[in-house]
């Protein structure tokens, strides 16, 4: 027998405390596989944010830090001026890169720091409960919108933050991938590679991709129907595109 | 040189790897210095977008072993305090430069001690301590320098100088003499990347049932290891004194004025400076305050030390205050005028 399937050597094999049908499973394994493909795990800090992922060391073996809600960029930056030969990569969700994080995000990418960034958007807050993210949906229903986000309610539009990042020039490489279906999967992980393998030819600039990433307890949703909702309501508002490089 | 680049060339002097920092005012020479001096020597520095990024970037930085550092004013220092906690519980070493400015809320550029609380208390959230360096010249505040990274190394947490507008700014002649170092340990926890040893993990969330206490006592185990091993303090004619005078940093030096003085009318003045503000010197000044009269703190705020000084002197004799805030300096005739007026005050007890 071939086997044709494994689980690959830089994730841990332990149970996931993942909800059923969440993306960062999924986004887990491609950052693993991305980072034993390209044979950096001896080199590589990873960097967890606060929210669902901060317990991403649990899964990904190799080095981390556990960082303040938002800051991730900012720690970055420290790691990798004073280890150039390190490669450094954060993995944010949108309340830590897109919310409380958005100076430290943009300023790192104004710095043009060469570090990577692993953005993963699934339009809620999910470790507390459920409530508005910038990036959540317009009539989106959550814990802090009941009624659905209504911007004449004070509540704001989805804010495009990989747009943003995209027109700095510290930049050189941002792009949007979705996790809804395995051809989606496929260009996220290749996107990944692209992001780290820039950093490693110390490409000028930082590089990210985002990922539209399922969150089916928070969306009430089934996960099937979580992926479908990426599909055709998200992808609407986050067009999946090379947004950059 | 000003005492704002003294201490930045003595952070150079002392293996400082990487300085990040935002500009505030008392405190913008080291930033300017930094920026010219870091990268002659092969070495870091970054103008950050906040106060929050900078000591995040101590924190990054940090975490990889590199000696890092930041420093700011009190407003900033204020912002600095998320990140000085999440160093208390990840346990990783570093420097912060606090030249303290009058408060609260924007307050004004004029020099003052009224962060003590702020210092001494941990500052940020949750069951933590910094140790606290409160140096009162220009030559003192550059030897701090190389004793806050190696106390900063062997008890990995963060060591804040305390330094205030008139410090920062003075100029006085400066010895950068690389002192003997103390014997430090490895540091196997760095996250250098896991070639040859399993993976490195920094955090400070601990979820599990204890765990966060079990942290807590381990920490509390190392401040007590801190409160028996790292007291500094200076005595100053205090043998044959009745009247003691407890100041630090720059007020201190204004009270040695005044100590001199009050010795010329016959009045026997002393003065205790504490060198560590935390940890404070209790024991030295309650073990000498079985023979004084009477004490007075001398500082620039509403009265923050002088809380630690009456800990320490448990009642045995009165303390008074004399503090100037919001940016007031004390001089040395209306520091000898209070000392006047305690010895009438103490003779007629």
């Amino acid at each position: 027998m071939t086997t044709v399937f494994k689980r690959t050597p830089v994730l841990k094999d332990c149970p996931t405390h993942y909800c059923p049908g969440c993306g960062h499973g999924i986004a887990h394994r491609l950052v693993a596989e991305v980072l034993d493909e390209l044979d950096i795990q001896a080199r590589t800090i990873g960097i967890a944010p606060v929210g669902c992922a901060v317990l991403a060391y649990n899964y990904l073996d190799v080095d981390m830090i556990e960082v303040a809600h938002g800051r991730a960029p900012a720690v970055a930056t420290g790691m990798k001026r004073t280890n150039p030969d390190k490669i450094i990569f954060s993995y944010q969700g949108d309340g830590d890169l897109a919310a409380i994080g958005t100076a430290e995000i943009i300023h790192a990418a104004h710095r043009a720091e060469r570090i990577t960034v692993i953005f993963i958007n699934n339009a809620v807050f999910g470790m507390t409960g459920g409530q508005m993210a910038p990036t959540t949906m317009l009539g989106q229903v959550t814990a802090t919108t009941q009624q659905g986000r209504n911007p004449s309610n004070g509540q704001g539009y989805p804010l495009q933050v990989s747009e943003i990042l995209a027109l700095l020039p510290g930049t050189v490489y941002v792009e949007r991938c979705a996790l809804n279906g395995v051809p989606g999967i496929r260009r996220t992980k290749a996107a990944m590679k692209h992001a780290f393998q820039l950093q490693m030819d110390d490409a000028p600039g930082l590089s990210l991709v985002e990922v539209l990433s399922p969150c089916p307890t928070y969306w009430r949703m089934s996960p099937a129907k979580a992926m479908k909702w990426i599909d055709e309501q998200m992808s609407q508002v986050f067009p999946i595109a090379r947004l950059k490089g | 040189m000003c005492g704002n680049e003294a201490l930045a060339e003595a952070a150079i002097v002392a293996g400082c790897d990487a300085y990040f920092g935002y500009p505030i005012t008392p405190q913008n020479e080291i930033t300017a210095y930094m920026s010219e001096r870091m990268p002659q020597e092969g070495r870091v520095f970054v103008q950050s977008e906040s106060e929050l990024a900078a000591i995040n970037m101590v924190f990054g930085a940090a975490a990889t072993g590199k000696r890092a550092m930041t420093s700011s004013s009190s407003p900033g220092i204020s912002l600095m305090q998320e990140g000085i906690s999440y160093l208390a519980g990840a346990e990783l070493p570093a420097v912060v430069v606090n030249v303290m400015r009058g408060g609260p809320g924007l307050g004004n550029i004029a020099p003052s001690q009224a962060d003590y609380f702020q210092a001494t208390r941990g500052g940020g959230h949750g069951d933590y301590r910094t140790i606290v360096l409160g140096p009162s010249s220009v030559q003192e505040l550059a030897d701090c320098m190389p004793l806050a990274f190696d106390l900063a190394d062997q008890y990995r947490m963060t060591v804040m100088v305390l330094a205030d507008g008139i410090l920062g700014q003075m100029m006085e002649p400066v010895m950068l003499d690389p002192k003997p170092r103390r014997q430090l340990p490895p540091k196997p926890w760095a996250l250098t990347g896991m070639k040859d040893r399993r993976q490195n993990i920094v955090r400070s969330l601990y979820l599990a049932d204890g765990a966060l206490e079990e942290l807590n006592n381990r920490l509390m185990a190392k401040y007590q290891q801190i409160q028996e091993h790292e007291v500094l303090c200076e005595e100053y004619r205090v043998e044959d004194a009745e009247i003691v005078i407890v100041a630090y940093g720059i007020a201190a030096r204004i009270v040695r004025a005044a100590v001199d003085q009050a010795r010329d009318e016959g009045i026997a003045a002393g003065m205790i400076r504490p060198i560590t503000l935390w940890p404070f010197p209790s024991n030295q000044i309650g073990a000498a305050a079985e023979t004084f009269r009477m004490v007075l703190t001398v500082e620039m705020s509403c009265g923050q030390m002088v809380e630690d000084v009456k800990l320490a002197v448990a009642g045995k004799c009165p303390v008074l205050l004399h503090g100037r805030p919001g940016g007031g300096v004390p001089t040395d005739d209306e520091v000898l005028d209070r000392i006047r007026q305690m010895t009438i005050r103490a003779g007629a007890a």
